[in-house]
């Protein structure tokens, strides 16, 4: 039993990379999709931009420290995959409440800074937020020697930000070509939540005695 | 007979020293260069002939042109195929532009409408500042400008009930379309700017791919339109209204009785009239095309192709 439970032990922390590695990749990509979505009822200038990374990394910011904070009670893999299913459920919005939202914004305010920044508040904050607590609580997840924390964060922010780097090319240089913007949003949601599903399906099978609080002993013995 | 033959050669001599000017813009002078918040402008001048560039490295970068001594006279073909517009709809009295460039079609639309209202629409007010300065834009009670986004301007006039009877949509270049003023809901919000014999006449670059999608969005909203075009140039004027299109025999009796007020802008209104062909007759792009809407509307990429 405790030798099958190492073997599959082995594949957590590279499931936890993948997650970020995922959450990366539909973070710039509902970033950069975001300009499309306002485009629309705010036009395309320079400040529409503005709107949109202002928020993005404002919510990032928040998601943090967020992150961090649920990391030190009870951290576990079922919790992480709670957060990206949150995270898959919060962005949808985007793709099915934008319209009437936007047009409410639209009429209400008539500066085209303010109104982008408003709609990008109302439409990017909380997805946004949910996704940048996911940083955080994967070096909770995956630091089991205080010696070695540095490199593992080093590791775990090259492989979420070379998954942002990837989410922007891709997106903006063939999704968009192929796919309606929805369906792109729709696509990313579905990622996430099947990511969070199985990081809590990894974590059921891992732990038959259903004890899920004690997966960092766990992680450290295996190291 | 003889003081039409001088005309004709006139105007033949003076159209080749326009195209050669055009085409020898290396060595023009350059009279002003500023970098706004969305381009680079330029202002170059050579034997008299002053153009407006948004971008140096491209050829296809001209947005404007004017004779300096002759500021009247219209330079481009393109300028010249947007008076098809008056064959729909002869007597325009509220005209919306999108898209300034040098002013000049404003200039000129308040010649030879001085009772008309022109509104035109910019995004970038170092563009209208420059077709002030350099290329004699001017605003008074009837002609004004307005220092936004067209999309933004469009859905604003919608939720006003505004109502044109000229619309010109102009903000497309070689280099850049602004990809939301492609899509099949901008155009919709478009439409409805249009008033009962309101006319729409869209300057577009698009080539290949764009050109069908392009072309299968604006028929999917005004249904068939006219394409006027010479083949000397890559770009078109999409003209449409929400009438039905007018026949031959109207087209050729407007453009007789528009010959003289157009001339002194070097418009040849005849001419151009056999530029115009129906979509209902010629539709050259695939019945399945895909349609660009605000979901998908990756114009610059189609246009790449």
């Amino acid at each position: 039993m405790t030798n099958k439970n190492n073997k599959m032990q082995q594949w957590q922390n590279p499931l936890i990379y993948l997650l970020a590695f995922s959450s990366g990749f539909c973070i710039m990509g509902i970033e950069l999709l975001g300009g499309r979505i306002l485009a629309p009822f705010f036009g395309s200038s320079v400040h529409i931009w503005g709107s949109i990374i202002t928020v993005f990394m404002l919510s990032l910011s928040f998601g943090y420290l967020a992150g961090g904070k649920l990391s030190t009670k009870a951290a576990s893999l079922n919790r992480y995959g709670l957060i990206f299913i949150f995270a898959g459920i919060a962005i949808l919005p985007v793709a099915f409440s934008s319209e009437w939202l936007m047009e409410a914004i639209f009429l209400a305010i008539e500066d085209t800074r303010y109104g982008s920044l408003l709609a990008s508040m109302a439409l990017f904050f909380i997805p946004t937020v949910i996704l940048g607590m996911i940083s955080p609580y994967s070096v909770r997840l995956l630091v089991t020697d205080k010696n070695k924390s540095g490199q593992v964060a080093g590791f775990l922010y090259f492989v979420s930000t070379l998954g942002s780097a990837l989410g922007t090319i891709i997106t903006s240089f063939y999704l968009v070509l192929l796919f309606e913007v929805n369906n792109i949003i729709t696509v990313f949601s579905s990622i996430l939540i099947l990511l969070g599903l199985s990081a809590m399906v990894f974590n059921r099978l891992n732990q038959p005695t259903g004890n899920s609080e004690s997966i960092n002993s766990q992680g450290a013995t295996n190291e | 007979m003889n003081k039409l033959l001088i005309t004709f050669l006139i105007s033949v001599l003076s159209n080749v020293l326009i195209s050669a000017a055009l085409n020898t813009q290396a060595s023009a002078e350059t009279i002003h260069s500023e970098r706004s918040l969305y381009r680079n402008i330029l202002v170059e001048e050579k034997r008299g002939l002053r153009c407006l560039k948004f971008n140096v490295k491209s050829a296809k970068t001209q947005q404007s042109c004017m004779l300096v001594d002759d500021p009247q006279r219209l330079v481009f073909n393109y300028t010249k195929m947007l008076f098809a517009s008056l064959l729909v709809n002869p007597n325009p009295e509220r005209i919306l532009i999108v898209g300034l460039g040098g002013g000049t079609m404003s200039n000129s639309l308040h010649q030879i409408f001085p009772d008309a209202t022109i509104t035109n629409v910019e995004i970038d007010p170092a563009v209208i500042k420059v077709a002030r300065n350099y290329f004699g834009f001017f605003e008074n009670e009837k002609v004004t400008s307005v220092v936004q986004d067209g999309r933004i301007f469009v859905k604003r006039a919608v939720l006003k009930q505004q109502k044109y009877d000229w619309i010109i949509l102009d903000a497309f270049n070689g280099d850049y379309i602004p990809e939301h003023l492609m899509t099949q809901e901008f155009l919709q919000e478009t439409k409805a700017l249009l008033s009962d014999n309101g006319v729409l006449a869209a300057n577009t670059f698009s080539i290949s791919d764009l050109y069908d999608v392009e072309s299968a969005t604006y028929k999917s909203v005004f249904g068939d339109f006219f394409n006027v075009r010479n083949k000397k140039n890559s770009n078109r004027i999409i003209l449409t209204s929400e009438k039905p299109l007018p026949q031959d025999s109207v087209i050729a009796e407007r453009a007789k009785a528009l010959t003289t007020i157009l001339r002194p802008f070097d418009v040849n209104i005849t001419e151009i009239s056999r530029y115009m062909k129906s979509t209902a007759i010629q539709q050259d792009w695939p019945k399945d095309t895909r349609l660009l809407t605000d979901q998908y509307s990756p114009a610059n990429l189609l246009n790449l192709k």
